[in-house]
């Protein structure tokens, strides 16, 4: 077991993935000699060559057409969109294109890539660096979407995503890339697609949550016990396909749900999630299914001040569950 | 772009010249493709057929693309669109596959009749023809000719679209990626200079496309694509370039749709009687009719038997197709992704 930092494992889950299977490679803007803005492809340069480590030109729409073009043929690539606020060029091929494929060639074609990306905020990011973009991409069944909190889960479910026969858009908080820790296998792993965890158990009341906000909740939870009130943690991990059963069980477990993200509330996983327990465990309920997330403000803006105004923190997080347990 | 203007920027390399039996083989396919053509629309007026793309004006670049691609490339793959039949039809689905995708049929091999007609994939006759969404199979076509590269394939990649396809964006980052990296990937563009109702001059301010290509460093060069030897000829070298490593090209083929846009289109409004009228002059059936006939390389005799074979085709696989049902709903729900 080694400790490191999420950012330590998406890189690891990459360089053991293309020492692995020569049919990987990675593109994208600075992923070469600068090893990635984020250093996620440090040094792959010097081990893996030009032909599997591409500097693409700045172009985003290329960058996901030509890799859902290479996966066609037979090539596992793995697209870096440098920021995910910068994803949005992407949409026609990665929604209207690779999501749809392999239903519209009746399973004569597939999209093996993986389009990773760094997004949402709370590090002083402003409009265009801070974006929660989940939501577009989880609503188009064809596409799995994972959000990793943590290092174990980051390379375990980008290793998942890189093996997957269909295209995986791999969400990865920015602010948790060096600031979160935690304990990696030294043994080859994957975390598989579609699977929550239970972060922490609690019988009183139940939080579903993932990305940077689980950790923020694993706050509160710590803080409400000191109150008393045992909370239940749910990181969803993948937002698409959702795991249903772990929602529910902990639902049926608790009665009582606060669901948080840092995505705005509108039209959001957490309206499925929501929507999943009205439909499947409202027997279940003892108080509403209430939400903490970001507000209905087109971005998280820059000043301080204002980034707190929207960002879901441990204290927002905590005053929303203490209203669901007086309840 | 008159007839006659030929131009070239590319460097004169032989290409392996058609024969007298690729030309009759290609006259063959063409009345196919013609006569299949006319019977879909003809079904589209009788309410049977939802909509056609035609490839009326078209078939000569088509075919001398595919030509080209066999002729001169190791091994070869194609991205096509919505007006490709005569690819199509010439790498291998057959009539009746196609009349089962017009008209929806259980069997459509390319989609299972979920897609619009012409539309997925035929991997093992080498082409994909997914998307309705213009100009997006540009940069997969360089995204499979990046991995046939990476993986020291010698296949040479084919991508066709139309003159409007190429104010898209993607077209540009793609043939620039091309480019940089000299992937073996050729540009066919078919300009019949109109996108639906939109003329060239409002798609571009230059005179013909392939000048572009200046600005990315490969060959361009403009062809008569109603000319089936001239566009061999253009193909060829464009395809030899690419299957020596050495890159892209542009190839420009100048063809008329003098047929609406698709059988939904009303071309009234915005187009010239007399200017389709000139366009039809260049029916490439006709003139490679003429071309065959004129040097004494097609009887009258053999001409009708040909024509009367490609009819009898149509007919036998209209009446297959129109028996079949139409896809169970069962299916609905399948292939969404591997779990599906
Ligand atoms: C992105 C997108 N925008 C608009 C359309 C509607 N549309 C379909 S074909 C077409 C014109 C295409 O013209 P061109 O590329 O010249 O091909 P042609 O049909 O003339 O062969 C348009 C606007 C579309 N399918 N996709
Ligand atoms: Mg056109």
């Amino acid at each position: 077991m080694a400790v490191v930092t999420v950012i330590e494992a998406i890189r690891e889950a990459m360089r053991e993935e293309m020492a692995r299977d020569s049919s990987v490679f990675v593109m994208g803007e600075d992923v070469g000699r600068r090893g990635g803005v984020f250093l996620a492809t440090k040094d792959f340069l010097d081990e893996f060559g030009e032909q599997r480590v591409i500097d693409t030109p700045l172009a985003e729409a290329s960058i996901a057409g030509i890799a859902v073009g290479a996966a066609l043929s037979g090539l596992r690539p793995i697209a870096e969109v440098q920021f995910a606020d910068f994803i949005w060029p992407t949409v026609n091929q990665m929604i209207g294109e690779a999501a749809r494929i392999r239903y519209g060639s009746n399973g004569k074609l597939n999209v093996p890539m993986v389009l990773r990306s760094p997004y949402g905020g709370h590090v002083r990011g402003g409009l265009y660096h801070s974006q929660s973009v989940e939501s577009y991409f989880a609503h188009t069944p064809g596409l799995k979407v994972v959000a990793p909190a943590t290092p174990y889960d980051a390379k375990g479910l980008l290793k998942a995503a890189i093996r997957d026969d269909d295209p995986v858009i791999v969400l990865e908080h920015k602010r948790t890339y060096r600031s979160v820790r935690g304990e990696t296998p030294d043994e080859d792993y994957v975390v598989p697609i579609g699977l929550a965890e239970v972060k922490r158990e609690g019988t009183d009341v139940s939080v579903i949550t993932y990305g940077l906000t689980l950790h923020y909740s694993m706050q509160a939870a710590a803080e409400l016990e000191n109150e008393g009130v045992s909370v239940e943690v749910v990181d969803l991990r993948t937002l698409r396909p959702l795991d249903t059963e772990t929602v529910l069980e902990s639902v049926r477990k608790t009665s009582k749900v606060l669901v948080v993200h840092e995505d705005n509330a509108a039209v959001s996983v957490g309206s499925e999630v929501s929507a999943l327990i009205a439909e499947h465990a409202f027997e279940y309920l003892d108080a509403p299914v209430m939400r903490c997330a970001g507000p209905e403000i087109p971005a998280m803006p820059f000043a301080p001040t204002l980034e707190a105004a929207y960002m879901p923190t441990a204290e927002k997080i905590a005053a929303k569950l203490r209203e669901l347990v007086a309840y | 772009m008159a007839d006659a203007e030929l131009q070239t920027d590319l460097p004169d390399a032989p290409a392996d010249a058609l024969t007298t039996e690729d030309l009759l083989d290609i006259y063959a396919t063409m009345l196919l493709v013609r006569t299949l053509d006319e019977r879909v629309w003809a079904m589209n007026r009788q309410g049977k057929a939802a909509i056609v793309a035609s490839s009326q004006g078209h078939e000569a670049a088509q075919l001398a693309s595919v030509w080209a691609l066999r002729k001169n490339a190791p091994d070869f793959f194609c991205f096509t669109y919505y007006r490709d039949l005569a690819v199509t039809t010439a790498l291998g689905l057959t009539a009746e596959d196609s009349l089962r995708g017009f008209l929806a049929r259980d069997g459509e091999p390319l989609s299972g009749a979920r897609q619009f007609p012409q539309h997925g994939a035929a991997p093992e006759l080498k082409f994909i023809n997914h998307s309705n969404v213009i100009g997006t199979h540009v940069p997969q076509a360089v995204g499979w000719a990046l991995g046939a590269k990476m993986r020291g394939e010698d296949t040479v990649v084919a991508c066709f679209f139309g003159d409007g396809t190429t104010s898209q964006g993607e077209v540009h980052e793609a043939m620039n990626f091309a480019s940089i990296h000299k992937l073996p990937i050729v540009f066919f563009v078919e300009n019949n200079k109109y996108a639906i109702s939109v003329p060239m001059s409002r798609q571009m301010a230059i005179e013909r496309y392939a000048l572009r290509a200046e600005g990315y460093a490969m060959p361009g060069t403009t062809v008569d694509g109603t000319d089936v030897r001239a566009s061999y000829q253009a193909a060829s070298i464009a395809v030899q370039l690419a299957a020596i490593g050495g890159g892209p090209s542009i190839v420009e083929f100048d063809v008329e749709r003098y047929l609406p846009h698709t059988s939904d289109d009303d071309d009234t409004v915005y187009r010239d009687p007399a200017e389709i009228e000139q366009a039809r002059k260049r029916d490439p059936l006709e003139k490679l009719h003429a071309l065959l006939s004129g040097t004494g390389l097609l009887s009258e005799e053999r001409d009708a038997a040909m024509k009367k074979r490609a009819r009898d085709e149509i007919n036998v696989a209209t009446d297959s197709a129109e028996a079949a049902p139409f896809p169970s709903d069962e299916d609905v729900f399948r292939h969404v992704t591997s779990e599906t």
